[in-house]
């Protein structure tokens, strides 16, 4: 892949909790319009990852560039306005916003008020739930719905890169392939996707390639067809020896 | 006690309580985002005060001019503390911002000793003459002040809402009580929002010095310290972190004070101990006060 195509480029991370060494050295690119995945075990490093490249945590060394730009230890407010916006793991809805108010918030950084209409009505389709659920509080709804809520309000900033954390964690079956599916779709607009599993089977069908992460390296990456074949991979991420 | 004087009483109760209310929300406002009781807050009061007369005195300015900068004035006081004293201590222990609280107070207060001096001043002059005209109502003889204390309270109140559940910045500010970096990610400058919070609560804080000041006309650098503590246990009252909360608990505190005290002459001297036992009663008894929620461990 060509220089230009890149959206996202991280070069040796390395990510400290106080003396914790969390991120050892993590390289990874993310072509536009892709889907990439990272996938691994608990506590690998994969929401590491991606809080750092939001800048919510800091890096001790290493480089993140989006679209050619140094990021790196940008506050978080900067990153996603230059495009990159957040699922965060575990959904983190405004409990005490209502539904319409969860979205405008994934809007603040935008004054074009046709264009977040658009965006809603485009979100309505993704979710027709979400139309009759616009004045409940965002705290009322049941875990699938805030999963669909917490996808589009990060769709609401229209961002070049969306970055999903855990996304069809705790949903029934049924509905984590509702998500895997709307990510589909979402990267069918032209949304390039990073996204972070434990559902490594779903990730890895989703995904155009994949990066498999184990205690803050990177140990293996590939395009997905070639890693869903992978012996290694297999025995450990996919349950089937 | 007669019907004019309960009459009186219901309004002095209603004024005073307004007033708790008002400066309770900076209270209220700032624990909910930050966790942090911002004991400079009492003395924010008390520098609008100065500063609304300082405007008339010095500047000769009008006063309802005077009294607009000095309700700006107190709003950038509230921005600067949480810039040059809390600001720097965000990913500090909790303790450490609250010690630097209580210094910040001791700080103002000694401020205003040296720069405006101990002594006090009268607030007489600036009060515009009708407001001290007496109007009876009901048999029940009342200062206009005390309407337009009320009435101007109430308004700040009204907009004080308006902005916190009809406006973008109010929503954010909504948002970060719950969740700082998710706010984050939306793309919202956490800082700008908690200033701003600062500011508000702060601006309140200066119209309610400055109505505490008409009504009770000397000024002096310590006259911040009570109304804060009471409108403090407003908060508590309340349920610290809830604006509602703290505007009920303002009025209910108030109108106690007035009332108890209307009943019963002869306590005339504890006043101020009633706030304390509310405090001591609730702390025992409902710690999440009236309208608070429990605070739920997120998992």
């Amino acid at each position: 892949m060509s220089r230009e195509e890149l959206m996202l480029e991280v070069e040796d991370l390395h990510v400290y909790y106080g003396a914790i060494h969390a991120l050892k050295g993590i390289s990874l690119k993310v072509p536009k319009g892709a889907i990439i995945t990272l996938i691994g075990a608990n506590g690998a490093g994969k929401t590491t990852t991606l809080t750092t490249i939001a800048g919510l945590v800091k890096a001790r060394s290493g480089r993140i560039k989006f679209m050619g730009e140094d990021i790196t230890n940008k506050p978080p407010h900067t990153v996603t306005q230059m495009g990159i916006a957040m699922v965060p793991e575990g959904r983190r809805i405004f409990p005490n916003l209502t539904v319409y108010e969860n979205l405008m918030m994934g809007a603040y950084t935008r004054k074009d008020r046709e264009g977040i209409q658009e965006d809603l009505e485009w979100v309505f389709q993704l979710f027709p739930r979400l139309k009759e659920r616009l004045t409940q509080l965002g705290g009322t709804l049941s875990g699938g719905e805030q999963q669909m809520l917490a996808i589009s309000r990060a769709l609401m900033s229209r961002p070049k890169l969306l970055m999903m954390d855990e996304p069809s964690l705790g949903l029934a079956p049924l509905l984590v392939m509702e998500v895997f599916d709307v990510i589909k779709k979402i990267n069918g607009e032209g949304t390039t996707i990073l996204l972070v599993e434990q559902n490594a089977m779903g990730a890895l069908k989703t995904a155009h390639y994949g990066y498999v992460l184990e205690t803050g390296k990177i140990v293996l990456e590939g395009p997905t067809d070639e890693l869903l074949q992978n012996e290694e991979v297999k025995k450990a991420y996919l349950g089937v020896a | 006690m007669s019907g004019t004087i309960f009459l009186q009483n219901l309004f002095n109760g209603l004024t005073l309580g307004g007033l708790y209310a008002l400066i309770a929300i900076g209270y209220t406002m700032v624990y909910g985002i930050l966790r942090l009781i911002n004991f400079a807050h009492g003395d924010v009061l008390m520098i609008g005060a100065y500063l609304a007369f300082y405007g008339v005195t010095l500047m000769s300015m009008p006063w309802y001019i005077s009294v607009v900068v000095a309700i700006l004035g107190s709003a950038g006081l509230g921005f600067l503390i949480d810039r040059v004293a809390y600001k720097p201590l965000r990913e500090s222990p909790r303790i450490s911002a609250l010690i630097t609280a209580i210094g910040m107070s001791f700080f103002l207060e000694s401020f205003a000793v040296v720069v405006f001096g101990g002594i006090p001043k009268s607030f007489l002059s600036i009060t515009p003459r009708f407001l001290k005209k007496v109007v009876v109502v009901f048999g029940a003889r009342i200062q206009v002040l005390t309407f337009f204390a009320l009435a101007t309270t109430v308004a700040l109140l009204a907009l004080l809402l308006w902005i916190v559940y009809k406006t973008k910045i109010g929503m954010a500010m909504r948002a970060i009580a719950t969740d700082i970096p998710t706010t984050a990610l939306m793309g919202a400058n956490i800082d700008n929002i908690i200033g701003f919070t600062f500011a508000l609560g702060s601006a309140l804080a200066g119209a309610g010095g400055i109505i505490w000041a008409m009504r009770y006309p000397q000024i002096n650098p310590y006259m911040g310290f009570m109304p804060g503590l009471k409108a403090f246990i407003a908060a508590v009252f309340g349920g610290i972190g809830s604006i509602q909360g703290a505007m009920l608990g303002g009025f209910i505190l108030g109108m106690m004070e007035i009332m108890i005290v209307g009943f019963f002459p002869q306590l005339a001297g504890y006043r101020d101990v009633f706030a304390f036992v509310i405090l001591i009663l609730i702390l025992m008894f409902k710690p999440t006060g009236i309208m608070g929620k429990k605070l739920t461990v997120k998992v």
